[in-house]
C-alpha cells in the first residue's frame, strides 16, 4: 500500500499513509497495517549511509540533562521517548524499530553543537529530536546545514527562521501572539498593555510583533511600557510598582525559567489579584510544566496563549495524557512544548513513509503537506515552510495547575516565521 | 646545566612529548571530529596557560579569565560574521549586507564599532589588543592599590557577569544570548569542512607551542623568579626596591592575551561565540584545567584542559545524568588529594622512576632537589 | 513620566517603591549574612553558599508536604518549623564539610573556593537526582501571600514585611553571638590571631566548625525564607552567588557592620535605578558602580585591614 504513495510524492500525503502512520492514538479502534522490512530492502531506503539496519534505524535525542535547562527540557525528553515506544510497538518505521541515542546538551550552546556534530557524523543518526531554546538551535543549525541532518524543534519560538534541516513543531511567533492579543481586545476590550519579558531574543522578538500588532491592528490600543529583566532575576517589585503607575489593562508577560517563579508570587504578594483581572495577566512563556514551580495558587486567574493545553478534551489528548502518565508517573504534567516534542517522532514516521525512504534529502521534499490527525492538539498539517499549521488558544490558569480553555481559533492559523510589517 | 638556559632538560622532553602528542599522537589516532574537539580543548589551554603564569607563578587568581576568552573570541567572531553577511547571502533581510542578528533588532546600519572587523588585520589586532586592554585597566586599578589574593577573584568574578549582562542585553550589537553564530568562510575559505578543521587544528597547535616557549621564558627569566618571590613574599620583594605592581599588571596582561588568542581560535574551530564562553561557569572551570594540570605547569596546564575536557564529554557520553558528580569529585580530589596536579604526580612518581629506569644511577637524576617541583 | 498622576499616587508609589528598596536590602542581607560570618571571620570562599541556601528551601519544602499530608490544621504555621529545621539541615551538612574539607584547607583560601566550587556542583546533582530536574512549587501558607493596605493606594506584600522581620531578627542574633557570647568572643580571637587563640586554651578547631556551621545554617533560612519570593530548583542557588559574594566584598569583607551597610546601599541604588531604567540597564549600571567604588576603595565600605 505504501508503494503507491512513494510512487506519488507529489498528491499530499495519502490518507492510508496517514491511517498507517498517524493512528497510535486510536490503536485501540483498529489495528493499522504492518509496515514489514522485507518490503523495504534497506540498501534501498538508505542510500545515505545512516544508521539503518534491516531492523532497527536509529535517531538521535538532544536536550539539557543537566543545568539551569534541564528543568523545562525533561518533559520533551519524555514526550520523544513515549512516541517512540508507541511507534516501536505498533511495528516501528518501515519495519523497522526506533532506537535512540541520548545526548546531553547541557543548557550550554557549544556542547549543543558538538553533540550534534557527534550524532550527525559520528552516530548517523536518521534524525534528531531535539534543542529547546532558541541558542541551542542557532548553534546546531549550521551543523545540521553543513552535514545534512534533520531537526525536529519542539518549543514555540520567535520565527525569523526557515531552515531545510528543521521542522518547527512548535508556534512561531505570530501564529501564537496575535491571536491572543485580539482575543483579549475584543473579549476584555483591553487597550493599553504593558510588556515584560526575559532579556533575550525570544521575550524581545515577540513584544516587538505583540507592540507593532496592538499599535497598529487593535483600534486605539497602546503599549504603556516595556521592560527587560536579566535571565534568572529574582526582585520584581519595582517593575511591579511601575506597572502600578501605568496602570495597564493587560500585563504582557514574556518571563521564563527562575525568574517566572519570582514574578509570579511577587505579583500576588504586592496585591494584584489576578482572578479581578484588573489587570489581566496574559502570558506566552508559562505552560502548566512552569506552573508546578510557581504554585497554582500564585497564578490563578491569569491567561496563557499557547497551541496546547494538557486539559484538553478530545480522545486524541485524553489517550496521550494517559500514556503519558503511565509512562511516567501519575504526577507528571504535560505543557504545550512537551506535545510539541511528542509530534516529532510521528511526523517523522509519516514523511518516512510517505517517502519510503530514510534519506534526509528525499524525506524533507516528503515533509510538506504531512496531517496528523492523531495529535493530541488536534490536528496539525506541515507547511511548506517548515512550521506547522495550528490552532491558537487560550487558557485561564486554575488554582489546581491546569488551564481552562477560554477561547480557540475557528481555524488553524497559517505559519508566518517572516511577517510582513512586523519587522 | 645553565641556570639561564630557556629549557631544563626534563622541561625540554616535557615540551617533545607534547609536541609529540598534539602533532603526532592525536591525529593519528582520532577522526576529524574528534580531533576537532581536541582542537578545541587545547583553545582552553591557552587559557590554562595563562592561568598558570598569573596564578601559579604569581599568586594573582583571576576568575574572569572568561571574559578575555570571550572578548578574543568576539573580536574573531565579528570578523567572520561580516564575512558571511555578505549583501548577496542576507538578501532577504530589510537591510541586506548586515549581521541577522541586526536586521532581528531593526538596526538598519552596521554600527560604527563594527566597521574596522572588516579587516583581518584589524580583526587579529583587536584580538590580542582589546583583552590586553581590559587587562590593563583592571590591574592599574587593583594592583596599584595592592588588592590581591580573595578579593581580586571576587571582582574578577563580577566583570564576568558584567559582562555577560551586556552582552546579552545588547543583542542587536552582540547577538545577545544567541551569539554570534553561522560563521562559514575566512577569507574565501571555508572553514566548516572537514580538511579546515585539520588545518585549524594544526595552526592551533603552532600558535600554542608559540605561547607555551613565550611562557616557558617569562618563567625562565628573571621575571618569573621575581613573580614567584612575589607570590610567596611579596612585602619583601617590594621592600627591594622592585616595582611589584608592574609585574603584576603585566603578567596579567600577558594571561589574557593568551586567553585571547584562545578565544579566537576557538571561534574559528567551533564556528561561533557565545556569552556562556564569557560568564563566571566557564572561568571557574577554566580555573580547574589550570589546577588539575598542576597550577605550576605550563605543561601540566595544557594536559589539565585536555584531560578535564575529554573526561566531560566521555562522561556526559556515557552517563549524561552523573557527569556533574564526577566533575564535583575531581574538583575537590584535586584540591584536597593532588594540589599540584597532574605535574605533581609526574613529577613526585612518574619522572623519578621513569628516570631510574632509564639511567640506572637514581642518585643523579632522581633527587627531587633538581626537580622542577612545584611549591605549596 | 509623572506629569500624568496626582500628588497622592505619586506619594504612594514612591512610599511602595522605597518599601520595595527595603525588601531588596532584607533579601540581600540575609543571603549575605552567612557569607559573611564564613568569609568575614574566616577567610574561607564558600562558593557552595547558595546551595546550602536551596537545601534550606528544599526542607522548607518536605516539611510544607508533610504538614499538608499530616498535620494540615497546623499548614499556617509550619513555616517557622520549618525555618528552625532548615538551620538545622544546613547547619549539619556545613559541619560534615567543615570537618571533612574545610578544615585541611585553612592555609590555602584560594582552594577552598575550588573545592566548594567542587561540592556545588555535587550538591545540585544531588538534588536533581532527588527532588527532579524541575523546581518545585512550596506552598505558603495564605495569610504569608497575601498583602496589607495601607491606605488606599499603598499596599504592602506581606511577605516582604515577614523577610524584613527574619533579616532584622537573624541580624540581631549574629550581634548578639558575635559579640555578646563567647563562642563571638573566640571567633574573634581566633580571626584576629589564631595561633595566640589557641596558646590561651581557645579550642580553635571545634570554634572553626560551628562557625562554618552556622554560617550555613543562616545560609539555610534565607533559603527556606526565599520560598516566598523565588524559585526552588536545582540550581537555583547559583542566581544569588554572585550578588552575595559582592555585597560582602562591598561592605569590606571582617565587618558585620559592612555587610548590612553594603547590602543597604546596593539595594537602594539598584531599585532606585530599576524604577527609572529598563530592568537589565539598571543591573548593569549598580554592578559598574560597584566594581568602580571596588576599583578607588578596594578594601569596602567598613574594613579592619586589608593590605598584606
Amino acid at each position: 500500500m505504501t508503494d503507491e504513495t512513494s510512487k506519488k510524492p507529489n498528491t499530499g500525503v495519502s490518507r492510508r499513509a496517514m491511517l498507517a502512520g498517524g493512528t497510535a492514538l486510536t490503536a485501540s479502534l483498529f489495528l493499522p497495517k504492518q509496515l514489514k522490512a522485507a518490503d523495504y530492502p534497506t540498501s534501498e531506503v538508505n542510500t545515505t549511509g545512516l544508521a539503518v539496519t534491516d531492523d532497527t534505524v536509529t535517531i538521535g535525542i538532544l536536550h539539557s540533562i543537566t543545568g539551569t535547562m534541564a528543568i523545562s527540557e525533561t518533559g520533551s525528553v519524555q514526550a520523544e521517548k513515549l512516541a517512540i515506544e508507541q511507534i516501536n510497538a505498533q511495528g516501528g518505521i518501515l519495519g523497522r524499530k526506533i532506537e535512540y541515542i541520548q545526548e546531553d546538551g547541557g543548557s550550554d550552546w557549544p556542547t549543543f553543537a558538538e553533540k550534534a556534530k557527534k550524532l550527525l557524523v559520528n552516530d548517523k543518526v536518521a534524525s534528531v529530536m531535539g534543542c529547546w531554546t532558541s541558542a541551542s538551535r542557532k548553534a546546531v543549525l549550521p551543523v545540521f546545514e553543513q552535514y545534512n541532518g534533520f531537526l525536529y524543534y519542539p518549543t514555540f519560538y520567535e520565527g525569523l527562521e526557515q531552515s531545510p534541516n528543521v521542522i518547527y513543531t512548535g508556534q512561531e511567533a505570530t501564529q501564537q501572539i496575535i491571536a491572543g492579543l485580539d482575543w483579549v481586545a475584543k473579549e476584555k476590550g483591553a487597550k493599553s498593555f504593558y510588556l515584560l519579558g526575559s532579556d533575550y531574543i525570544w521575550p524581545r522578538t515577540s513584544n516587538k510583533i505583540a507592540r507593532k500588532h496592538i499599535e497598529n491592528y487593535l483600534d486605539g490600543a497602546k503599549v504603556v511600557g516595556e521592560e527587560y529583566y536579566p535571565l534568572g532575576h529574582t526582585q520584581f517589585n519595582s517593575v511591579i510598582n511601575k506597572i502600578r503607575l501605568k496602570k495597564p489593562d493587560v500585563i504582557y508577560a514574556i518571563v521564563v525559567g527562575g525568574s517566572n517563579v519570582a514574578f509570579y508570587k511577587q505579583l500576588k504578594a504586592a496585591g494584584i489579584d489576578m482572578t479581578k483581572e484588573s489587570p489581566i495577566v496574559l502570558t506566552i512563556s508559562v505552560t502548566e510544566d512552569e506552573i508546578r514551580g510557581i504554585g497554582g495558587e500564585n497564578i490563578e486567574g491569569a491567561y496563557a496563549c499557547m497551541k496546547y493545553f494538557q486539559s484538553l478534551t478530545n480522545d486524541n489528548n485524553q489517550e496521550f495524557v494517559k500514556s503519558f502518565k503511565e509512562m511516567w508517573g501519575d504526577d507528571m504534567v504535560i505543557g504545550d512544548v512537551t506535545q510539541a516534542a511528542y509530534l516529532g517522532p510521528w511526523l517523522w514516521k509519516a514523511a518516512v513513509e510517505k517517502a519510503g525512504s530514510f534519506d534526509v534529502d528525499k524525506v524533507r521534499a516528503a515533509t510538506p503537506g504531512i496531517e496528523l490527525t492523531s495529535a493530541p492538539e488536534g490536528y496539525v498539517k506541515v507547511h511548506d515552510n517548515h512550521h506547522l499549521w495550528s490552532k491558537t488558544r487560550v487558557g485561564l490558569a486554575k488554582a489546581d495547575g491546569q488551564y481552562d480553555v477560554v477561547f480557540e481559533t475557528a481555524d488553524l492559523v497559517e505559519p508566518d516565521p517572516f511577517p510582513e510589517g512586523y519587522q | 646545566m645553565k641556570a639561564n638556559a630557556l629549557f631544563t632538560r626534563s622541561e625540554m622532553i616535557g615540551f617533545a612529548i607534547l609536541a609529540c602528542v598534539i602533532f603526532l599522537l592525536l591525529p593519528a589516532v582520532l577522526d576529524t571530529f574528534r580531533l576537532n574537539l581536541f582542537g578545541k580543548y587545547l583553545t582552553y589551554s591557552f587559557v590554562a596557560i595563562g592561568l598558570a603564569l598569573c596564578w601559579g607563578a604569581g599568586g594573582i587568581l583571576s576568575l574572569g579569565q572568561g571574559v578575555f576568552f570571550g572578548l578574543g573570541g568576539y573580536c574573531m567572531a565579528m570578523f567572520l560574521k561580516l564575512e558571511a553577511s555578505t549583501p548577496e547571502n542576507t538578501a532577504i533581510q530589510s537591510t541586506p549586507g548586515i549581521p541577522d542578528f541586526m536586521d532581528w533588532n531593526q538596526l538598519t546600519a552596521l554600527p560604527w564599532w563594527w566597521e574596522p572587523f572588516h579587516s583581518l588585520g584589524f580583526a587579529m589586532f583587536a584580538v590580542v589588543a582589546v583583552p590586553v586592554v581590559f587587562a590593563f585597566i583592571i590591574g592599574v586599578a587593583m594592583f596599584r592599590r595592592r588588592v590581591g589574593g580573595v578579593y581580586f577573584a571576587i571582582i574578577t568574578q563580577a566583570f564576568a557577569a558584567i559582562l555577560t549582562i551586556l552582552i546579552i542585553g545588547q543583542q542587536g550589537f552582540t547577538g545577545g544570548v544567541n551569539g554570534i553564530t553561522d560563521l562559514r568562510t575566512l577569507l574565501g575559505w571555508d572553514i566548516r569542512t572537514d580538511e579546515a578543521k585539520e588545518t585549524l587544528y594544526y595552526v592551533n597547535g603552532i600558535l600554542l607551542f608559540a605561547v607555551l616557549f613565550a611562557a616557558q621564558f617569562v618563567r625562565r627569566s628573571k621575571l618569573g623568579r621575581l613573580l614567584i618571590a612575589m607570590r610567596d613574599q611579596e612585602d619583601r620583594v617590594r621592600f627591594s626596591g622592585y616595582d611589584v605592581a608592574s609585574f603584576k599588571i603585566f603578567i596579567f596582561c600577558l594571561g589574557a592575551a593568551f586567553a585571547g588568542i584562545g578565544g579566537a581560535m576557538f571561534t574559528l574551530q567551533v564556528g561561533f561565540m557565545s556569552p556562556t564562553l564569557v560568564g563566571i561557569v566557564p572561568s571557574i572551570e577554566m580555573v580547574i584545567f589550570c589546577a588539575v594540570g598542576g597550577r605550576m605547569s605550563i605543561l601540566g596546564a595544557v594536559y589539565g584542559a585536555l584531560l578535564v575536557n575529554w573526561a566531560k564529554t566521555t562522561f556526559s557520553e556515557s552517563f549524561p545524568e552523573l557527569w556533574l558528580l564526577g566533575l564535583g569529585g575531581l574538583f575537590i580530589a584535586v584540591v584536597m588529594a593532588f594540589p599540584n596536579g597532574l605535574a605533581g604526580i609526574w613529577s613526585e612518581k612518574v619522572e623519578p622512576r621513569l628516570l631510574k629506569l632509564i639511567k640506572k644511577s637514581p642518585a643523579q637524576a632522581a633527587s627531587p632537589a633538581q626537580q622542577s617541583t612545584p611549591a605549596e | 513620566m509623572f506629569a500624568d498622576y496626582s500628588m497622592s499616587e505619586l506619594g504612594a508609589i514612591f512610599a511602595m517603591q522605597g518599601f520595595a528598596g527595603l525588601i531588596l536590602f532584607s533579601v540581600f542581607v540575609l543571603m549575605a549574612l552567612g557569607l559573611a560570618i564564613i568569609f568575614g571571620q574566616m577567610g574561607v570562599i564558600n562558593m557552595a553558599h547558595g546551595e546550602f541556601m536551596i537545601l534550606g528551601a528544599y526542607v522548607t519544602y518536605l516539611v510544607s508536604n508533610f504538614f499538608a499530608a499530616y498535620l494540615p490544621g497546623l499548614f499556617s504555621a509550619y513555616f517557622f518549623l520549618a525555618m528552625i529545621l532548615a538551620f538545622i539541615a544546613s547547619g549539619a551538612l556545613g559541619l560534615f564539610i567543615e570537618w571533612s574539607m574545610i578544615r585541611h584547607l585553612y592555609k590555602r583560601p584560594l582552594d577552598t573556593l575550588l573545592a566548594t566550587w567542587g561540592l556545588s556542583l555535587i550538591l545540585q546533582q544531588i538534588y536533581r537526582s532527588v527532588f527532579g530536574a524541575r523546581e518545585v512549587g512550596v506552598s505558603i501558607p495564605d495569610w504569608m501571600m497575601g498583602s496589607m493596605p495601607v491606605t488606599d493606594l499603598i499596599e504592602i506584600p506581606i511577605n516582604g514585611i515577614f523577610v524584613m522581620v527574619l533579616a532584622v531578627g537573624i541580624s540581631l542574633a549574629v550581634y548578639v553571638m558575635m559579640f555578646r557570647s563567647g563562642w563571638g568572643k573566640q571567633v574573634r580571637a581566633i580571626n584576629q590571631n589564631r595561633v595566640m587563640a589557641g596558646a590561651v586554651g581557645i579550642n580553635t578547631e571545634w570554634t572553626d566548625r560551628l562557625t562554618f556551621g552556622i554560617g550555613c545554617g543562616v545560609a539555610g533560612v534565607a533559603g527556606s525564607a526565599f520560598t516566598m519570593i523565588g524559585s526552588t530548583g536545582p540550581t537555583a542557588g547559583q542566581l544569588y552567588i554572585v550578588d552575595t559574594f559582592l555585597v560582602v566584598v562591598f561592605g569590606g569583607a571582617a565587618s558585620l557592620l559592612g555587610t548590612i551597610a553594603s547590602a543597604f546601599s546596593i539595594s537602594q541604588a539598584q531599585s532606585i535605578m530599576e524604577f527609572f531604567l529598563s530592568g537589565s540597564m539598571a543591573k548593569v549600571l549598580t554592578l559598574l558602580i560597584i566594581v568602580g567604588i571596588l576599583m578607588i576603595r578596594p578594601q569596602g565600605l567598613f574594613a579592619m585591614k586589608l593590605r598584606k
